[in-house]
């Protein structure tokens, strides 16, 4: 900005802030060197000496506040999150990737393993395959709790290499699903013959009769995940339980395989930049931000085209050549959202969930203090 | 969740156990923008505790008033969220049958 007598500034009606302070309010300002303005004024009497209220106002958010899919995919989705405040935004994604729980296969009960691939490297193979359960049809299981069919998920795996044939790949989808629970029993019990033996489970129904499981059964949720690969004679016996639990205490339990945002680029040409300039411009940028538009009689102008796709190389104010002509910012209520989900759960109920935590979370708060 | 308060009422810290920077941040954000909060700011004593403290200056009025009215207010916004978010999803899932609707034609 060039420099002036503050008697030279135009007057500002009462009750707005003036155009240069709202733009550092509002945006990153990212220059050659580094950003600056990157703060977020979050004080409610920040700007009263201006006669602007800073404070938070719920009709304010209401009527400003937007959303906007941009893709919607079985797997993967991405979407404009449009008047909301950074720590809010970091909170939802801290929850997705932390907070959400989901299930996955916690012990591994191994009765025969003769692969070359370690117990417990196939133990923890088997612990970071997704499985395509809905985690709020089951409850935490905790330490001193029994393997019951609302708490844990029974997997079985068994392969067998035969002498003389090729190599096994065994993959994810050779996990088979045990509705009634395991099937290994337990050594003390073999002396009472007279009841069912019992195993490493107490399922008292079989899962198939719980919700909707019949109708769409367990199973990891990729079919084709590499486990182990077995030479002639070998052989893998297992049986793997599924519990519910949080990214927190593992990143198994990540129901995403990542979740991000990043702020909206915008890209401005503060004055005109034209002909030989234009295409020299036009080349520079890496991520082709700038288009030329034909202006008649043989003039060309460089236009901003595809904002979105800017990286913030900074390439084109590098030289000194366009560093007075272009603003590269950042807006700073306007997060464009990503969110992979692992399968478990589609990612648009991924980010409800994480909303009603955060709430839940509010509440839990409220309950304390009252 | 505990609640250090001194003779003074319009000042406290308040101790939120298994929270983190997820809450803490978001609630620093609610207080700040409140105008009765002269001062609010939150640290973690220690990373490998699960616990933050909060604390909430006022200009008069109780923090722990302030601080369940900040916490409401953030639920509010979250519900907002959440059904401007279901209404986005909706209408992209609409508009998208549509499309693809006619193509087939």
């Amino acid at each position: 900005m060039e420099k002036g007598s503050v008697w030279d500034l135009p007057d500002v009606p009462e009750g707005q802030l003036p155009p240069h302070i709202q733009l550092q309010r509002t945006r990153v300002h990212c220059n050659s060197d580094a950003p600056t303005h990157t703060e977020n004024v979050q004080y409610s009497g920040a700007y009263s000496s201006l006669g602007v209220d800073n404070s938070l106002q719920l009709e304010q958010f209401r009527k400003n506040f937007r959303v906007d899919v941009i893709r919607l995919e079985k797997e993967e989705m991405e979407f404009d999150m449009v008047g909301i405040d950074p720590s809010l935004a970091n909170a939802f994604r801290r929850i997705l990737i932390a907070e959400l729980p989901t299930m996955a296969i916690e012990k591994v009960l191994i009765a025969n393993n003769t692969s070359v691939v370690q117990d417990e490297v196939l133990s923890h193979r088997l612990g970071l395959i997704p499985i395509n359960a809905d985690p709020r049809l089951f409850d935490y299981k905790s330490e001193n709790d029994d393997p019951k069919e609302n708490n844990t998920i029974v997997f079985k795996l068994h392969v067998r290499c035969e002498r003389g044939s090729p190599r096994i790949t065994v993959k994810s989808d050779e996990l088979k699903w045990l509705p009634n629970g395991s099937e290994f029993s337990l050594e003390t019990s073999a002396a009472n013959s007279t009841s069912k033996p019992k195993t490493y489970t107490s399922f008292h129904t079989s899962q198939e009769t719980l919700h909707d499981f019949s109708k769409k059964p367990i199973a990891p949720c990729h079919p084709d995940i590499i486990l182990a690969k077995l030479g002639p004679g070998q052989e893998i016996e297992l049986e793997a339980h599924a519990v519910k639990g949080m990214g927190k205490t593992h990143a198994k339990w990540s129901p995403v395989a990542t979740a991000w945002y990043r702020m909206l680029p915008e890209v401005v040409l503060l004055k005109e930049v034209e002909d030989e300039r234009a295409e020299k411009l036009v080349k520079t940028c890496p991520v082709n931000v700038f288009d030329i538009e034909d202006v008649g009689k043989g003039k060309k102008r460089a236009v901003v085209a595809r904002p979105r796709g800017c990286t913030l190389c900074r390439e084109c104010i590098r030289e000194d050549e366009f560093k007075q002509d272009i603003a590269l910012r950042r807006v700073k209520d306007h997060f464009i959202f990503t969110i992979e989900s692992t399968g478990a759960l589609p990612p648009e109920v991924l980010f409800t969930e994480a909303v009603k935590i955060l709430e839940d979370k509010c509440e839990r708060v409220i309950t304390e203090l009252s | 969740m505990e609640l250090g308060t001194i003779e003074d009422p319009s000042s406290s810290t308040f101790t939120l156990s298994e929270e983190d920077h997820t809450l803490a941040n978001s609630l620093r954000f609610a207080l700040n923008q409140d105008p009765r909060v002269t001062f609010s700011g939150y640290s973690i004593p220690h990373p490998s505790e699960a616990r933050v403290n909060v604390r909430v200056q006022t200009t008069g009025d109780p923090a722990s008033e302030v601080l369940r009215d900040s916490c409401q207010d953030l639920m509010l916004m979250c519900q907002h969220i959440r059904s401007t978010f279901d209404q986005a999803v909706t209408d992209f899932t609409n508009e998208k049958g549509l499309k693809d609707m006619d193509i087939k034609k």
